[in-house]
């Protein structure tokens, strides 16, 4: 059916909200990327199989819904039966018909399935008071988790392509374009340029071609925010990229997803393929004169072709490294055409602004970084997963309420912002807003919303080492600056790691990273030293305890440590059996022992002993 | 033409004329080791890095390479103050661990009173200076034989996926413009070998010495309709035998002279 008004969208959409309001209970199962892993799919067909046979009266086999990611993706598969909102985790295929005759035919909540809050230790029952939701406001992410990401139809239920008909028939370009300005809201790639201001100057750069293109790279290897949108929620970055079209003047757009999202690839291929079937995407959208079309392009595999430059070149058929180049992509592009390129997460903003107002998301966050922000919690915390969270919420808030704090009883130490290269932040910071500025003013970034959290057993300056090496293994290789410089410092920190270093190689540290900054061609060199900077802004001490000291304090660095036994050790004998070079020695039930010349500070007994016997120092 | 202040002094030029050429026209040396008369500029180096701002940027400075950005008016262009020097020399610092046995970087590194790295000298460095010229002159050629393939610290000048370049006609137009030497030829038994190639030369019809590879003489007759029979003889002989026809001439020539 071909959708060529907005009259037909609305008939459409109440016939979409029938099918999909019908069934008064539902099973929710989550096939985001993260549970499929985990067996989902199974969890799915299982529920489909048993539903139909056991004929429950409320309950039909329309009741089994899928949906994308849930954001909880650690704790899948996820299962909800609404409209309860019970929440089970970890669900495996064997605990379906448990759930279908306690749960669907008793009404009775499975305790072991529930999730434990991380706090205070108790079950909770339904999903909206878990403090990991609850404290979430989701507006890029507002159809996650809740829409079957393989159904148009779904989407139009719950209010898409609203939008788009609203910006097409209501408001001129430059409406769009005034709205999106006014509502403050900032690419969520990186950078957070203004995005009405991109929008408003390729709109008036004189081409008969401008192209709009999605950046669905999403190279920070601890980020995965992207690819759930765009596999949970495909039609929210279509809509957004067609009233960018429209506000600019495209006919033709590109979504570049990154190379190892291969389900992405087939889920926004789908969605492009049903938003044509219906009017929504191709010639004469809507019924309008607006005609415009959206392929897909396949990443080059590389975290630097996400740089704008890179990213238009691989997009053309070229190599995909920077460009130097002294006239921004909105003038002079791909194919040297004025070019918007926004994030995924931008453009799934936008549909939500334009439907409600730039006045209603100008509200939520803080007056220079509007609206909301998804951010990836990782490493060493409770809830590792995806948050999306007004701007200007403070890190405490993100790490401690509804990341849960750190884990196994041990104590906060920084949190990593930006992706690779973006910065460590101390516990000094732990109650800095979380805005665009405020975290730049810091010596961090936003960057693509990556948030590593670390406790006390980490060393800081092995943290630098280990986040240069990724960027030397992903900077392009052109300008030395990056390529040279970047190599030379996390050489030189693995130097002080080892504790080989003197304070003048500290001193040449700190002048080659201006020059890399400085020097370099694109951002990613322009970036690369932060995570050196960061770290010796805020832990110098830790830099000078393995210059000074020869030590450690994190207690990592292999060559600086010793590793012993202390009374604590009830003679399990776990730890002799883990050690690669046999150092440990004893008699069960006897207090064993460590030979310190023979022990190859591998960490291997430390991470088994159950007792918290081997001291590190 | 746009008016624009360079170290101070006023300064005319044609309007996106790269800084670079306006600066070296004032006299002013500005270091560059990628930056090529016969190629576009690609902004590897970062040696020409100069500083710039405007009357109305508030005292805003940004450092910018000028064999790439393009002449404006009311721009203050500073190209030697004691930051870029010091960017400039760490930048010959690394180049220095990377190919510490170029005479070009030496020689390069010296004027800025650095005989050895401060760096780790790179076990597996040579002395390409990854300038790009040899690519981009087989691309102005129309090849696009070669190219910087790998990425970061492992990036090398080579042919697709780091074999023998199937596109490559032997013309030597990048050893030639190489300025570090690096990129080994050689001609031996009526062959070329380069990049792990082997051409046939067509010889000289009268001495006999190998003048052009037959894959670049066929390039050359298809894209510049340039007659085969041109690289029958090599040019060496041709300027005997021109000497020879107009012998008479040059005898008397002399002795005018004297
Ligand atoms: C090395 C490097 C990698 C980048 N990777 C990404 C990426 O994966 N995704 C992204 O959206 N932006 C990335 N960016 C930022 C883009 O260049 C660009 O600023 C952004 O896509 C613009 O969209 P926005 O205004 O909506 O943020 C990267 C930048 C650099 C320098
Ligand atoms: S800064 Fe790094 S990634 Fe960017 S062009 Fe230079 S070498 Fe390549
Ligand atoms: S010799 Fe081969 S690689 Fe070199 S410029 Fe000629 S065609 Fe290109
Ligand atoms: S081989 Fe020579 S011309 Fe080519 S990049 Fe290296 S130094 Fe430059
Ligand atoms: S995939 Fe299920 S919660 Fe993320
Ligand atoms: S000459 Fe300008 S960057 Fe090399």
């Amino acid at each position: 059916m071909r959708i060529d008004s907005i009259e037909k969208l609305d008939k459409w959409r109440k016939e979409c909200r029938r099918t999909f309001e019908a069934p008064k209970r539902k099973v929710i199962v989550c096939l985001g990327e993260g549970c499929l892993a985990n067996g989902s799919e199974e969890v799915f067909n299982e529920f489909k199989k048993l539903v139909a046979e056991k004929k429950i009266p409320d309950v039909t086999v329309e009741s089994v819904a899928k949906t994308g990611c849930h954001g909880f993706c650690a704790l899948g598969p996820l299962v909800i039966i609404e409209p309860d909102g019970t929440f089970y985790t970890k669900v495996s295929k064997g605990d379906v018909a448990k759930i279908v005759d306690k749960t669907l035919i008793g009404h009775e909540i499975i305790d072991k399935l529930l999730y434990t809050d991380a706090k205070t230790a108790e079950k909770v029952a339904n999903y909206e008071k878990i403090p990991f939701y609850a404290r979430q406001q989701r507006i890029s992410l507002r159809h996650c988790g809740t829409i079957d990401p393989h159904k148009i139809t779904d989407y139009i239920a719950v209010g898409g392509y609203a939008a788009l008909g609203k910006a097409l028939t209501t408001m001129t370009p430059q409406q769009v374009i005034d709205e999106i300005t006014k509502s403050g809201l900032r690419g969520r790639g990186g950078a957070g340029f203004p995005t009405g201001k991109k929008w408003a100057t390729c709109a008036k750069a004189p081409a008969d071609v401008h192209y709009v293109i999605c950046n669905g790279d999403e190279g920070d290897p601890g980020a995965f925010s992207d690819r759930t949108t765009m596999g949970s929620d495909p039609h929210s970055v279509l809509e957004g990229m067609i009233i960018c079209a429209y506000a600019v003047g495209s006919h033709q757009g590109y979504i570049y997803v990154r190379e190892e999202y291969p389900l992405a690839v087939v889920t926004l291929q789908k969605a492009i393929d049903e938003a044509k079937q219906h009017g929504l995407l191709g010639e004469h959208i809507l019924g309008t004169e607006l005609s415009f079309d959206i392929k897909i392009s396949r990443g080059g595999g590389a975290f630097v072709c996400g740089e704008s430059s890179a990213l238009m070149r691989s997009v053309a058929g070229e190599v995909g490294e920077p460009r130097a180049k002294y006239i921004r992509s909105v003038i002079k592009g791909l194919h040297d055409q004025p070019t918007v390129l926004n994030n995924v997460e931008t453009y799934a903003t936008v549909p939500a602004i334009v439907e409600r107002g730039a006045d209603w998301f100008a509200g939520i966050g803080t007056k220079k970084s509007t609206g909301t922000k998804v951010f990836s919690l990782a490493g060493k915390i409770k809830n590792t997963g995806l948050v999306e969270v007004p701007m200007g919420i403070t890190l405490r808030e993100i790490i401690f309420d509804i990341g849960g704090g750190v884990p196994d009883g041990r104590k906060f130490k920084a949190v990593q912002t930006g992706g690779p290269s973006g910065g460590c932040l101390p516990e000094g910071k732990i109650d800095l807003p979380v805005d665009f500025d405020s975290l730049t003013e810091a010596g961090s970034m936003m960057g693509s919303g990556g948030m590593v959290i670390m406790d006390d057993r980490t060393c800081m300056v092995e943290v630098a080492r280990y986040f240069l090496s990724f960027l030397v293994s992903e900077s392009c290789g052109k300008c030395v600056p990056c390529r040279e410089g970047l190599y030379q410092l996390r050489e030189l920190c693995a130097k002080v790691c080892d504790g080989e270093a003197t304070e003048e190689d500290l001193a040449l540290m700190e002048r080659l990273a201006k020059t890399i900054k400085v020097g370099s061609l694109c951002g990613l060199g322009q970036s690369g030293p932060n995570p050196f900077l960061s770290t010796l802004l805020y832990f110098r001490d830790e830099y000078l305890a393995h210059i000074r000291d020869k030590k450690c304090p994190g207690g990592v660095c292999r060559k600086l440590i010793t590793y012993a036994i202390t009374d604590a050790c009830t003679g399990c004998m776990a730890c002799i059996s883990v050690c690669p070079v046999h150092a440990i020695t004893g008699e069960r039930k006897k207090k064993h022992v460590l030979d310190k010349n023979i022990c190859d500070r591998c960490g291997s007994c430390y991470a088994v002993c159950k007792f918290d016997a081997i001291e590190i120092s | 033409m746009v008016q624009m202040t360079i170290n101070g002094k006023v300064v005319k030029a044609p309007d996106g004329e790269m800084l670079l050429t306006v600066i070296r026209r004032q006299g002013i040396d500005v270091p560059a080791l990628c930056d090529h008369a016969a190629v576009e500029p690609c902004g590897s180096c970062r040696m020409c890095l100069v500083e710039i701002t405007r009357e109305d940027w508030n005292g805003w400075k940004k450092y910018v390479t000028s064999c790439l950005y393009p002449s404006e008016n009311g721009l203050i262009v500073s190209t030697h103050t004691p930051e870029l020097q010091e960017i400039r020399r760490n930048i010959m610092d690394l180049y220095l661990a990377r190919c510490p046995g170029s005479e070009l970087v030496q020689k390069m590194a010296e004027e800025y009173g650095l005989t050895r790295t401060s760096y780790k000298t790179i076990p597996e460095g040579d002395n390409c200076i990854m300038c790009y010229a040899c690519t981009r002159i087989c691309e102005v050629l129309g090849r696009n034989a070669i190219s910087a393939v790998h990425r970061g610290h492992a990036k090398v000048i080579s042919g697709p996926f780091d074999d023998p370049p199937p596109d490559c006609i032997g013309c030597l137009s990048c050893a030639n413009i190489c300025p570090t030497d690096v990129i080994e030829w050689h001609d031996q038994d009526g062959t070329r070998a380069i990049w792990g190639r082997t051409f046939d030369l067509i010889s000289c019809r009268q001495c006999g010495k190998g003048i052009i590879t037959r894959d670049f003489a066929e390039y050359l007759k298809e894209k510049r309709q340039i007659p085969a029979d041109y690289f029958e003889i090599c040019d060496d002989c041709k300027r005997v035998e021109l000497a020879r026809k107009m012998g008479g001439l040059v005898d008397l020539a002399k002795e005018v002279a004297s």
